[in-house]
């Protein structure tokens, strides 16, 4: 055995060590929430479960506010990726082909809403919240919500309509594109890589929101992250492990379908101030 | 006129732009408007093309004004130098965007972008992506959407200048082959004066937004207008002379006047108009001194000091530089110049 490590040399082992730690750290947890997730019973020195089983799998599933909880959030989810879409994209446009004056302030503005500590921005929001009516409605939690995302929805398609080159848009005028045409056409699919990412970026904040929803949509609008508080607190810890995995797989399968267009690349010259 | 530009001016903000422009094109021709970067010709590329607005004067095509349209209504198509196809489409759907508006039937489009890829030298590639070609392969795709609209006029915004040098010859070949081909009237912008003069039925020299000169290559390379024009184009000896009455003196040399000019003269003299001889001749020559002997394949330049009228540049056969060498002693005639009054600058 010793003759094996001499051969491969120091550098290799720290290397070796390194990304098992590494992977201990990160995978850890993971692995602990799975085991978690599937146990009945688990005593103490045991290193594995001595029953497994759905039993908190069923537990979890057969609460009716649980069910309709992780419903609401991906209607919220929805509603606020298609909202500030709508908002966000005309907006990223205007920042990357028009000049303005004070155009480079109003795109850092949008750092503001993340300057700040998260709660003390809530706060005031919903003093604002209860003037206009909107504590404990949909609307209410959507926009606060948005809040979140105004940022990363505004900057990412910035860029990505900056990388499509001003003779691209030409070229399509000159071939005889309308000014719609060419946007429709040329524009908005050579940006859509950036677009779709700030999307499944924004869906997926939306879905993990809990502060604010905690404060605007009590009591009648819990989310999931929201039910996770009581249910951390409620019940074993095993129940907590099946609904992080409910939380989670969403936010994997997005990424894994996403992973074509989620590039560093993409991400990268979203955060660039020119 | 397949093209005419009337008065056309346009100031940026800056104070740079083009005043004054005045071009007559013919059916059929290929026209190139030359200058150094920042000289104004792009600019009157894109006012044809519609992507400007002049602040005065106007264009006219096939003798319609069409200085109110946006460029999708012009009968105008342009190459751009760089970027000009659509990443997300692939080349058969890059040529065909143009006709789909158009509202063309599918088997016409279909015969009209293989004859278009032909044209390019590009059968096949109709399936591929941009990023899948080379910087010349794209370059020649735009060209293939622009001919198969068939334009009045095919404007060209240095097309080939993001090319490196081989494949840049290759592509002026094939587009003087293609405007014989199709008779395309072609509007031409380039900074090389050796792309202008190898395409060129005619050259438009621009400098500091105005129009030096118009002619074809080889009176421009003859007789330059302007001593901008007989600096910027190919290579060119400038020697101090005299004019008095009839001739013009450099040294012992006699020249006729043909201008009728008067005092202090540049001459300009282009490379190939110079001889070198070992001994002074019977003919009346310059003394000076060889600086320097460079060989460029299979010739050899050689500059010659000549004191006080200045250095002048000779072409020499290479087999003939054998008994040249630096610090030697030569005599230089001059069978060819132009002249140009002294205080006119470039």
């Amino acid at each position: 055995m010793f003759w094996y490590w001499k051969h491969v040399g120091p550098r290799r082992i720290i290397e070796f060590v390194l990304l098992t730690l590494f992977a201990i750290f990160f995978a850890g947890p993971l692995v602990n929430l799975l085991v978690l997730a599937f146990t009945e019973k688990w005593n103490y020195p045991d290193i594995l479960p001595q029953i497994w089983g759905f039993k908190w799998w069923k537990f979890v599933l057969a609460k009716d506010d649980i069910v309709s909880s992780i419903s609401l959030s991906f209607l919220i989810a929805t509603l606020v990726t298609l909202l500030s879409i709508v908002i966000c994209i005309p907006a990223a446009y205007a920042f990357a082909r028009l000049q303005f004056p004070l155009k480079r302030m109003f795109l850092f503005s949008f750092l503001l809403t993340h300057a700040f500590p998260k709660m003390g921005l809530y706060v005031s929001i919903a003093v604002l919240f209860y003037q206009l009516g909107l504590m404990n409605t949909l609307l209410g939690v959507v926009l606060i919500h948005m809040i979140n995302v105004l940022m990363f929805m505004t900057w990412i398609p910035t860029s990505a309509f900056r990388n499509v080159h001003r003779a691209q848009e030409e070229s399509a005028r000159d071939v005889g594109a309308s000014p719609f045409k060419v946007f429709r056409s040329i524009t908005l699919p050579m940006a859509m890589p950036g677009i779709m990412v700030a999307s499944i970026f924004t869906f997926l904040n939306s879905l993990d929101e809990a502060q604010g929803t905690f404060l605007v949509g009590i009591p009648d609008y819990k989310t999931m992250p929201v039910v996770m508080y009581s249910i951390i607190s409620d019940f074993p810890s095993s129940a907590g492990a099946v609904f992080s995995i409910i939380l989670t797989l969403p936010t994997i399968i997005l990424l894994v379908a996403a992973q074509r267009l989620v590039s560093a690349d993409v991400l990268a010259s979203g955060f660039q101030m020119k | 006129m397949q093209l005419s530009v009337r008065a056309l001016s346009k100031r940026y903000k800056t104070g740079d732009g083009v005043s004054g422009i005045n071009i007559d094109i013919q059916k059929g021709e290929l026209v190139t408007l030359l200058g150094p970067s920042g000289c104004g010709k792009t600019t009157v590329l894109r006012s044809i093309g519609g992507f400007l607005e002049p602040d005065s004067g106007d264009i006219l095509i096939e003798g319609q004004s069409v200085i109110q349209l946006p460029p999708e209504k012009r009968p105008t198509s342009m190459v751009f130098q760089s970027y000009n196809l659509w990443s997300h489409m692939s080349v058969y759907d890059n040529l065909a965007f143009g006709l789909k508006i158009r509202k063309k039937s599918k088997a016409e489009i279909q015969s009209a972008v293989e004859d278009a890829l032909k044209l390019v030298r590009l059968s096949g590639f109709d399936k591929k992506y941009p990023a899948e070609l080379s910087g010349g392969q794209q370059q020649r795709v735009a060209l293939a959407r622009s001919l198969l609209l068939n334009p009045a006029v095919l404007l060209l915004d240095e097309p080939f200048s993001a090319l490196d040098a081989k494949l840049r010859h290759e592509m002026r070949e094939e587009l003087r082959e293609i405007q014989m081909k199709t008779g395309l009237t072609m509007v031409f912008v380039t900074h090389d004066q050796e792309e202008a003069l190898s395409l060129s039925d005619r050259i438009i020299v621009m400098n500091h937004g105005r129009i030096e000169q118009i002619a074809e290559p080889q009176r421009i390379y003859d007789e330059p207008a302007s001593l901008y024009v007989a600096s910027f184009i190919g290579k060119m000896n400038f020697l101090r002379g005299v004019a008095a009455q009839e001739s013009i003196q450099i040294g012992d040399i006699h020249l006729p006047n043909e201008k009728n000019l008067d005092g202090q003269v540049i001459a300009a003299v282009r490379p190939e108009d110079v001889q070198l001889q070992l001994i002074a001749g019977d003919q009346p020559s310059l003394a000076g001194k060889i600086k320097q002997v460079m060989i460029l394949g299979h010739y050899a330049e050689v500059t010659v000091d000549l004191g006080q009228l200045g250095v002048v540049r000779a072409f020499l056969n290479k087999d003939r530089v054998d008994q040249l060498h630096t610090g030697k002693d030569i005599y230089v005639t001059i069978s060819k110049m132009i002249a140009y009054p002294h205080e006119e600058s470039y």
